[in-house]
């Protein structure tokens, strides 16, 4: 009779966890920038300065979300039916890798083919890496924590090490620029565009500071599918099921292996098109370090968004801010590692601040008893 | 030929020693928290933090020997944010593992600048004192480790203290029906597993090197875990596959093969991990009863 009711709370219990532990995580963040004998409030008004001081900045705020929403989705989906991926980090090289590799190897295609296919090609890798830690969860039952974990140095040692090495063609540790046909669309250069220029606004992009590129638009795109996908369709529901209660899905007729699968898949094709993304719109080759630590950080992403796929374009944003905002705190003399540290306290808030739930739960139920 | 006769030459033997060093002791930390029941995929931080620490000390005391004792203490800090979060909040242990891990990668640079003013290397500081065997150095880090194993066997098998944490691990409520303190235990482990793994790292920075370099764990901390799930989560197998791993590391480094890219022997101890918890060696090697003798009318 109250679910709504109910849902709204939820929901309203989330944020709050969500929001407190941001608020004591830059808390904290004081005591750190006081070691470095800055003021806090210079460090902090540099913070948001360099991440929404002004028009350009806010673009490139959205910029350095986009690979963190697409990474904090692939922790979602499958954390949702109950998988811990830590195999972002790996996913997203496979797919900046694939997507590279198509990039510069087909010269005489159209960009109409040439664009989507080297986007595909980094979806599919970073779908079948994941899928492949799915696999064995399912068949083999190998822990996803550690296949995943695993998997990523695989991915390290495959495309870094021995990609970049067989294929670069210059002392660059990358591998050889991708063709003009399969970049991705940037904000400044859409005025350039046969095909965008025809808006009326696109002048206002016109600014070579700014790096923001169409994969932030896919990442929104893939958010609100994936929210779909989980919320209003029988194959989300099933995912949900196994992740609430894996023992009475089963019984309830889910196959739990399909589940494990797929959203590891899904996952994966997600955090492949964050690399596509970062090698086909930021760097236009595959570049060693490029991962950033996208693939971990997108674990704090995907918690901080309560595991909902719209919470994680908002914990995307907020991380990517921090990136962005934490190069400006660097000028001021505040070393920008700050901002990892945030993160991580960012990521043991969150995951304390979850007892709150259990404690509420278990007060329901004793009021439901007496 | 000749790289076949490299790769059992002594001075590559040797040195798996060296690289394997960081690897036991990392590994030997992870079977504490796991055999008690805590998950440790921090591992990685918690050793990255020990390096850094380890070069603080020395740098600090101009003693080495401070540096160890920085880096065990370095590593309980770390390991009680594990512990704290995971016991007390009942957190997710593999989201707060992996959340210790970036707050190392950070907080080790950060404290590099506040302390050295450098975001690379530290400067060099006094090192561990090392004996050469055959040429090939040996920190005293690395005899230690190999001392730990069958300590840390002994600790695990034939003490009360070891049986407790192993039942603890296995089944917490019984352990909790016998009297057993499980969550003091439980916490206890896991600080140790800090102390081992910030050793790991004093061998990283000042006994195989005499300085902090950042990122300098590399994922051996992942290595080492891989060691000790190849190990069976058992101390003595724990340091076979560490040195089978730290063996790899060494034909990667000194080994050019013709065949292989030497890029991806590294990947090796990974590729291993997945391919024996698939089963796909374990449970394809020796019947159930290999190694039992046959006893007629026995049962």
């Amino acid at each position: 009779m109250n679910s709504k009711m109910e849902n709204f709370k939820s929901l309203l219990t989330d944020v709050g966890i969500s929001v407190l532990s941001i608020t004591v995580a830059l808390l904290f963040g004081v005591f750190f920038i006081l070691l470095t004998e800055e003021s806090p409030a210079t460090a902090y008004e540099a913070l948001y300065f360099g991440a929404f001081g002004n028009f350009r900045n806010i673009l490139n705020t959205l910029w350095r979300s986009t690979p963190l929403i697409l990474t904090g989705l692939a922790f979602a989906l499958p954390y949702r039916a109950g998988l811990i991926n830590i195999g972002a980090e790996g996913q997203f090289l496979m797919g900046g890798f694939a997507a590279g590799v198509a990039g510069y190897y087909f010269t005489s295609l159209p960009a109409i083919i040439h664009l989507p296919l080297a986007i595909l090609a980094g979806v599919v890798a970073g779908a079948l890496w994941a899928g492949l830690a799915g696999w064995l969860k399912a068949k083999m039952e190998v822990n996803e924590v550690i296949s995943t974990i695993m998997l990523n140095h695989i991915a390290v040692a495959l495309t870094i090490n021995y990609g970049i090495n067989k294929l670069r063609t210059s002392t660059r540790m990358a591998t050889p620029q991708i063709m003009e046909s399969a970049k991705l669309t940037r904000f400044k250069e859409m005025a350039d565009s046969a095909f965008w220029s025809k808006l009326p606004f696109v002048e206002v992009f016109a600014d070579p500071g700014i790096r923001l590129h169409m994969n932030f638009v896919l990442a929104l795109i893939a958010a609100v599918i994936l929210w779909y996908l989980l919320f209003k369709t029988s194959l989300g529901y099933e995912f949900r099921a196994v992740g609430l209660n894996p023992d009475g899905a089963e019984y309830g007729g889910i196959n739990a292996n399909k589940t494990i699968i797929w959203t590891m898949l899904i996952g994966g094709a997600v955090a492949g098109l964050g690399g596509a993304g970062e090698t086909l719109g930021t760097h236009l080759s595959f570049m060693a370090g490029m991962d950033a630590g996208f693939g971990f950080t997108g674990i704090a992403v995907g918690l901080i968004g309560q595991s909902h796929p719209i919470g994680a374009i908002f914990g995307g944003l907020l991380f990517g801010a921090l990136n962005q905002g934490g190069l400006e705190m660097q000028f001021a003399g505040v070393p920008s590692e700050i901002v990892n540290i945030i993160q991580a306290l960012v990521i043991f808030f969150v995951a304390s601040l979850q007892i709150i739930k259990i404690f509420m739960k278990n007060r329901r139920e004793k009021e439901g008893v007496e | 030929m000749d790289t076949l006769l490299e790769l059992i030459s002594l001075p590559l033997i040797l040195s798996s020693f060296r690289f394997a060093t960081p690897l036991i002791l990392a590994a030997l930390g992870g079977i504490f928290s796991e055999k008690s029941g805590v998950i440790n995929i921090a591992l990685e931080g918690i050793m990255l933090f020990g390096a850094f620490a380890a070069v603080l000390g020395s740098a600090q005391t101009g003693n080495p020997w401070m540096g160890v004792l920085y880096a065990m203490v370095g590593g309980v800090l770390f390991a009680a944010i594990l512990a704290i979060v995971s016991i007390v909040f009942r957190a997710d242990q593999i989201v707060i593992g992996t959340g210790i891990n970036i707050f190392a990668s950070g907080i080790t640079i950060f404290l590099l600048q506040i302390f050295f003013n450098v975001k690379g290397t530290s400067p060099l500081v006094p090192r561990l004192p090392f004996m050469r065997i055959f040429g090939v150095r040996f920190s005293v880090l690395t005899y230690v480790s190999l001392i730990l194993v069958p300590v840390v066997y002994y600790f695990f098998y034939k003490t009360h203290w070891g049986l407790r944490i192993r039942s603890i691990g296995e089944h917490p409520a019984a352990a909790d029906t016998l009297g057993i303190n499980v969550n003091r235990w439980r916490f206890l482990s896991v600080l140790m597993s800090g102390v081992l793994a910030g050793l790991a790292g004093a061998h990283l920075s000042i006994g195989d090197g005499s300085a902090f370099v950042r990122e300098m764990s590399a994922g051996r901390g992942f290595i080492a875990l891989a060691a000790m799930i190849f190990g069976k989560w058992h101390p003595v197998k724990a340091f076979g596959a560490a040195m089978l791993f730290g063996y790899a590391e060494a034909v990667a480094v000194r080994v050019d093969f013709a065949f292989i890219p030497s890029e991806l022997i590294s990947a090796i101890p990974y590729v291993v991990t997945i391919v024996v918890l698939a089963g796909f060696i374990s449970k394809s090697v020796g019947p159930a009863a290999s190694g039992e003798a046959y006893v007629k009318g026995d049962r």
